[in-house]
């Protein structure tokens, strides 16, 4: 019996508590729904933002970030996390959000500066230290003795832009020829072992299995990889021609509006715009959207290349999912029963 | 298990225990809302799909050949599970030595570990700069990446199932049995296939049942070691998660009914020859 009643009390003090609290002080929550590589940077902005959000308005923000799969974190916000901000790898995956919710408007990408996309990435090589192979460029991965790791443009939010990559490369290369362009990239998957479901499994797979001879992979996880794994080990090989990609970031308005978080969750995404922002992007490898507000010497690591934007190529990337990677798509051609 | 027995057709034997209608009640109530409220969602999902569409999508390559590596190396791994796990039941059933307790306790390891985990430490020993998988790989085996693999972290997660299903029915079995058959002229080979494993067989069939069903449905181990190649090594599981990445999510459900449907009747099968094998050696 003493222990049932013990065990009241506590509950009773911890609803006390849970109900105490918000009044007591201006203290908010925000949810951000990210996609899986961006944890170091999240991690840093977040509690360079709740100073910020303190010293501006008095109130105590605290940030809960969650990283997973850019298409399982959108499919969370649809099914009803809660998410006040959602900064995922993929437009399309924040415009599924909209339609099937509603919960923010279909213009969403005009809202913000460069299309919402405070910061870029793109699709680097990552090989063996030395560059066994000699891979220099997107032609060297068609070789019948290269190796290629990626994950599943299926499952990975990040490995669609790898594929989108290769192609753009393909067109290029073959003169707008899309029957060869599939070939190209059909070839490349042939040199595929192993198709993780992500990013990160496909990173562990080449680094921690010596799987593969090539790893495609977001330049920030590129970098990550050499600064965790140790340069020793690894070299980065920046293609001719890559993809730009731009992961873009969207208030989640039917979210932030029942909550009441609304002002603290705008100023959380245009903080990223800040030059606090900008220096902790590209401190993380990311390509700042504004690199002059940046650290001149974080600049100064991404090589330049000729980066080539989705939407010259494909139109939208509703068009280009809808082409390459729904169901018995051009992805899905590439592989034939039997091999 | 208990044994029924059947005469004639009655609602049901009266029986001397009460409380028969609290506990049917009970257990139907609970049936429903735990298993078959899901599945009817699953059904009703897929139903919303059209004949048409459904047949598609059970008759498309990548769907069959998915269902088929997920089926086949599930059978495999409780084939290879039911042997060894016989084995592991009648030695730490019927000898005593130093370790048994500890080795009692390794059986079930596999149950408690996180499948991602297994997963992760299986791909490690077995791929090709793994400590296992290098010393395969001088002999050109492949494990990690490639269906063996498949099959090995299914062997991993499913021996527990056999070895404790078939483990009590094993210390009820009586020495005496055995003795009996000696004296009766029996040598020691129809001794173990005529004597010991007919009794055994309904227990190791529930071990298999158990072993292969849960292979079939498995996800967080084997997607670290397949290698997860469409049509080579795509398992069933991994494609409705792609269907599902699509937001194709009648399609998810088509093939997750497919995979119901397979299992069940494969489970009624067993069933079926277990219900056999009862009548036919009397064991229980």
């Amino acid at each position: 019996m003493t222990r049932i009643r013990g065990l009241k009390t506590v509950a009773a003090l911890a609803l006390a508590l849970g109900l105490a609290l918000p009044a007591a002080a201006a203290d908010v929550t925000l949810v951000n729904v990210s996609y899986d590589p961006t944890r170091e940077l999240y991690k840093e902005y977040n509690s360079a933002f709740a100073a910020y959000w303190k010293e501006k308005s008095g109130d105590n923000v605290t940030v809960q970030t969650s990283h997973g799969g850019s298409g399982k974190q959108a499919r969370a916000v649809i099914d009803g996390l809660s998410a006040d901000v959602v900064t995922l790898a993929l437009a399309v995956d924040i415009d599924i959000i909209a339609k099937e919710t509603g919960k923010l408007p279909e213009n969403w990408q005009s809202r913000l500066p460069f299309a919402s996309s405070p910061y870029t990435s793109t699709i680097v090589f990552l090989v063996r230290k030395g560059n066994p192979k000699g891979v220099k460029d997107w032609n060297d991965l068609v070789r019948s003795d290269v190796q290629v790791i990626t994950p599943n443009p299926k499952t990975s939010g990040g490995a669609r832009w790898n594929y989108l990559a290769a192609w753009i490369y393909a067109l290029e290369t073959f003169g707008k020829d899309e029957a060869k362009a599939k070939e190209f990239v059909g070839q490349l998957f042939k040199n595929v072992p192993v198709l993780d479901t992500g990013a990160r499994g496909s990173t562990t797979t080449f680094a921690q299995r010596g799987i593969g001879d090539v790893l495609l992979a977001w330049e920030n996880e590129a970098y990550l990889s050499l600064k965790e794994l140790g340069e020793d080990q690894f070299d980065i090989v920046v293609p001719s021609l890559s993809i730009l990609a731009e992961p873009p970031v969207a208030l989640v308005d039917g979210n932030v509006d029942a909550k009441g978080t609304r002002k603290a969750a705008e100023a959380y995404l245009e903080y990223l715009y800040s030059d606090v922002g900008q220096k902790l992007a590209a401190k993380h490898f990311y390509r700042p959207s504004k690199p002059e507000l940046a650290d001149p010497a974080d600049v100064a690591r991404f090589p330049a290349a000729r980066l080539v934007k989705l939407e010259d190529v494909f139109g939208s990337w509703a068009n280009a999912q809808k082409t390459h990677f729904s169901d018995g798509g051009v992805f899905d051609q590439i592989y034939k029963p039997g091999q | 298990m208990t044994a029924t027995v059947s005469s004639g057709w009655r609602f049901r034997q009266p029986s001397v225990i009460p409380g028969f209608g609290l506990t049917l009640g009970y257990t139907v109530a609970y049936l429903t809302l735990i298993i078959l409220v899901p599945l009817a969602g699953l059904a009703w999902r897929s139903a919303g799909l059209g004949a048409e569409e459904f047949l598609r999508i059970a008759t498309d390559p990548r769907t069959t050949s998915a269902l088929r590596v997920s089926f086949g190396a599930a059978l495999v791994a409780a084939l290879i599970n039911l042997v060894f796990g016989l084995i592991v039941a009648w030695v730490l059933v019927r000898y005593r030595f130093p370790g048994r307790r500890v080795i009692d306790a390794i059986v079930d390891l596999p149950f408690a570990l996180p499948t991602a985990v297994a997963g992760i430490a299986l791909t490690a020993i077995y791929a090709p700069n793994g400590p296992l998988g290098g010393f395969l790989a001088g002999y050109g085996i492949k494990i990690a990446y490639a269906y063996p693999g498949i099959v090995v972290a299914l062997v991993f997660i499913g021996l527990p199932f056999v070895v404790r299903t078939v483990q009590p029915v094993m210390e009820d079995l009586d020495r005496e049995i055995e003795e009996a058959a000696a004296t009766l002229g029996a040598n020691r080979r129809i001794t173990v296939f005529r004597v010991l494993l007919p009794a055994l067989l309904p227990a190791a069939l529930t071990g298999f049942a158990l072993a292969l069903a849960r292979g079939v449905g498995e996800y967080g181990s084997v997607i670290f070691i397949a290698g997860n190649i469409p049509y080579v090594t795509e398992i069933a599981p991994l494609l409705i998660v792609i269907r599902l990445e699509e937001y194709n999510y009648a399609g998810a459900t088509a093939i997750g009914a497919l995979m119901l449907i397979i299992s069940f009747a494969m489970l009624l099968l067993i069933n079926l020859i277990q219900a056999w094998s009862r009548k036919r050696y009397g064991h229980g």
